[in-house]
C-alpha cells in the first residue's frame, strides 16, 4: 500500500433514504495535497467530503454501501468516530464560529480532549491564530466575542479552531462561497501555505479556486467522479466530454 | 370618487374595531391594577393598620386584629425557590432530551405528555398532592401532618415543568445547526456539545423560561392551597413545617371577609403583585438583551 494515501474510498455509495446521492465513488486523496471538488450544485461533492469525517452520521436517513479507508482503516467501521474527528478537520460554508470569545474558540476543541493547562492553551490559541494569518488582527481582543469579527476573519477565526486540534486532513467546504473577494483571497493565501503541513480538501464552487490552489481535481457529476487527475490537466486537456463541457461554461 | 370614499371609510370604521379589541388588554390590567391597590393601600393611608405591622408580622389572626403577612412572603419565596431548584434542573434536561437525543417518536410521546400536563387543571395537581405526595411526605416527616413546604415545593417543581420544558425546547431547537456541527467537527462529543455549546448559547430563552416559571409558582393558588397547610402564623424552619403562601391567604379569606380584614386581604394581593411585576420586568429585560448576546 502507497504510504502517501490519506484517503481511499472503494465503491463507495451513498443514500438520503431512497435517493442515491453518491455513486460508486473510488478515490485515493494523497498527503500534503490540495484537492479541489468541482461540479454542479446537488452532483454531491459536499456529500462526499462529509463523509469523510463522518458528519453524515448527524443525519438519520442516511445509509452508506462501501468503504472509506483513512490511513489503512475503515472508518466506516468501529472506529472511535471523536478520534477520527480529531484527526480530519472541517470548515464550513457558512463561518460558524461559537458565540463565545475568541480565545474560548481556539482553546474549545483542546479543552474537549482535555487539555486543562492554561499555559499550554495560551500557546496553542497564539499558535494556531498566527498559522491562521488572523493574529495580529485580534490579538488584543482574544476576549471579545466572535461574533463581533468580519466574515472573512470569522472564517480565518473556524480556520484556526481547526488548526488548534493539529489534525492531519483539513476539509473546507465552500469555504469562500459566502466572503468577498478580499477575504476569500485572504483564504486561498492561508491555504497554499497550510499544504505543506495538512492534506487539504476542498470543495468548491468556483473553478478559478479550484485552478488557482489545488494540486488534484475531481469533477462530479449526479453523484458520480466524472474525472479525477492532475489540475492542470483537468483544466487544459481534460479526458472526459462532460468535464469539458463543465470547465468551458457550456452547463452548471 | 363616492366608492374611494366609502371604502377608506370602511377601513377606518375596521382599524378602530381592531384597536378597541385590543385596547380590552390594557384596560383591564389597568383596572385590575387600579381595584387592587386602590383597596390594598386605604388601611395604610387611612392609617386603620400600620403597614409596618403588615409587611413585618408573623402573626394572622383577624379574630384578634392581628395581620401580619411576614411568614407568607417567606412562605412564598421558599416554596418558589423549591420548585425552581427542583423542576427546572429537571425541565432543562427533558428539553434537552426531547430536542437533542431523542428519536422522533419518544420525542412526540414526552412532548405530548408535557403539553398534557400543561392543560391539566391546578384544582387536579393540589387533588394528586393531598392524595400522593402529602401521606408520602407525613411518613419521612417528624410532624404529626403531611402538609408542608416540601409538599408544596414538590407540587410546584411539577406545575412549572410544562413552562420550562416547551421554552427551553423552543430555544434549544433555535440553536443554529451550524454550532453543533462546528463542534462535532472539532470532535466534541454529544454532551459536550449540549452543555458548552448548546446550552449556553440557548441561555437567554431558557431563562426566560424560567422566570417564567417562577411567575407560575408564586402565583399558583388552588393547587398549593390543598398541600401546604396554612398555618396561622410561624416562619417555616424547616421543610416538614406549614406554610402559608401569599395566595391562599387571600383565596381562603377574601369569601367572607369584611372591614379592615378584606381590605389587608387585597393589600397581599398588592404585595403578591409587585412580586409578579419584577418578574415581567425581568422578563421583558431578558428578551431584549436576547440579540446579540
Amino acid at each position: 500500500m502507497d504510504t502517501n494515501i490519506k484517503f481511499n474510498t472503494k465503491n463507495l455509495d451513498l443514500f438520503y433514504g431512497d435517493f442515491q446521492a453518491l455513486k460508486s465513488i473510488n478515490m485515493e486523496i494523497r498527503e500534503k495535497e490540495v484537492t479541489a471538488f468541482i461540479g454542479p450544485s446537488g452532483c454531491g461533492k459536499s456529500t462526499f467530503l462529509r463523509c469523510l469525517n463522518r458528519m453524515n452520521d448527524l443525519i438519520d436517513s442516511v445509509k452508506i454501501n462501501g468503504e472509506i479507508i483513512f490511513d489503512g482503516q475503515d472508518i466506516n467501521g468501529t472506529i472511535d468516530v471523536i478520534n477520527l474527528r480529531t484527526r480530519v478537520g472541517m470548515v464550513f460554508q457558512k463561518p460558524n464560529p461559537f458565540p463565545m470569545s475568541i480565545y474560548e474558540n481556539i482553546a474549545y476543541g483542546p479543552k474537549c480532549q482535555g487539555v486543562k493547562d492554561k499555559n499550554q492553551l495560551d500557546t496553542l490559541v497564539k499558535e494556531s491564530l498566527v498559522k491562521a494569518a488572523l493574529w495580529d488582527e485580534v490579538k488584543d481582543r482574544l476576549n471579545k466575542s466572535a461574533l463581533g469579527l468580519s466574515g472573512g476573519q470569522q472564517q480565518r477565526l473556524c480556520i484556526a479552531r481547526t488548526i488548534a486540534m493539529n489534525p492531519e486532513v483539513i476539509l473546507m467546504d465552500e469555504p469562500t462561497s459566502a466572503l468577498d473577494p478580499i477575504a476569500t483571497a485572504k483564504i486561498e493565501d492561508l491555504m497554499s501555505s497550510l499544504k505543506k503541513d495538512y492534506t487539504i480538501i476542498i470543495v468548491t464552487h468556483s473553478m478559478q479556486q479550484a485552478g488557482r490552489i489545488s494540486d488534484k481535481t475531481a469533477f462530479f457529476l449526479m453523484g458520480e467522479v466524472i474525472e479525477f487527475n492532475e489540475t492542470p490537466i483537468i483544466f487544459t486537456n481534460p479526458h472526459d466530454k462532460r468535464t469539458e463541457d463543465y470547465i468551458t461554461g457550456r452547463f452548471g | 370618487m363616492q366608492a374611494i370614499k366609502r371604502k377608506k371609510q370602511k377601513e377606518t370604521i375596521i382599524e378602530s374595531f381592531f384597536l378597541i379589541c385590543a385596547f380590552v388588554a390594557v384596560i383591564s390590567v389597568l383596572a385590575i391594577t387600579v381595584f387592587v391597590f386602590y383597596n390594598g393601600l386605604k388601611p395604610f393611608v387611612s392609617n386603620s393598620y400600620p403597614l409596618w405591622d403588615f409587611l413585618t408580622g408573623v402573626e394572622w389572626r383577624p379574630g384578634s386584629n392581628m395581620y401580619g403577612i411576614f411568614y407568607m412572603i417567606v412562605g412564598s419565596i421558599f416554596a418558589t425557590l423549591g420548585a425552581i431548584l427542583i423542576g427546572v434542573p429537571v425541565a432543562i434536561f427533558t428539553a434537552v432530551y426531547i430536542s437533542e437525543m431523542a428519536g422522533s417518536r419518544i420525542g412526540k410521546v414526552i412532548r405530548f405528555a408535557v403539553e398534557l400536563l400543561a392543560g391539566i387543571p391546578s384544582v387536579l395537581y393540589g387533588v394528586f398532592g393531598l392524595g400522593i405526595i402529602v401521606p408520602y411526605v407525613l411518613k419521612i416527616s417528624p410532624m404529626a401532618q403531611g402538609e408542608s413546604l416540601l409538599a408544596t415545593i414538590l407540587v410546584l417543581a411539577i406545575m412549572i415543568l410544562p413552562t420550562v420544558v416547551s421554552i427551553s425546547e423552543t430555544s434549544i431547537s433555535a440553536v443554529p445547526r451550524e454550532y453543533r456541527e462546528g463542534s462535532y467537527a472539532l470532535g466534541a462529543s454529544k454532551i459536550q456539545t449540549i452543555f458548552k455549546v448548546v446550552l449556553p448559547a440557548a441561555r437567554s430563552g431558557i431563562m426566560t423560561g424560567v422566570i417564567l416559571g417562577i411567575g407560575r409558582a408564586i402565583g399558583e393558588t388552588m393547587a398549593v392551597m390543598l398541600v401546604c397547610g396554612n398555618p396561622i402564623a410561624g416562619i417555616p424552619t424547616s421543610l416538614f413545617d406549614q406554610i402559608r403562601p401569599l395566595t391562599t391567604n387571600i383565596a381562603l379569606e377574601m369569601g367572607y371577609a369584611s372591614g379592615v380584614h378584606q381590605e389587608l386581604l387585597y393589600s397581599t394581593g398588592v404585595v403578591l403583585f409587585i412580586f409578579i411585576m419584577i418578574i415581567n420586568l425581568a422578563v421583558n429585560k431578558l428578551v431584549k438583551t436576547k440579540v446579540g448576546s
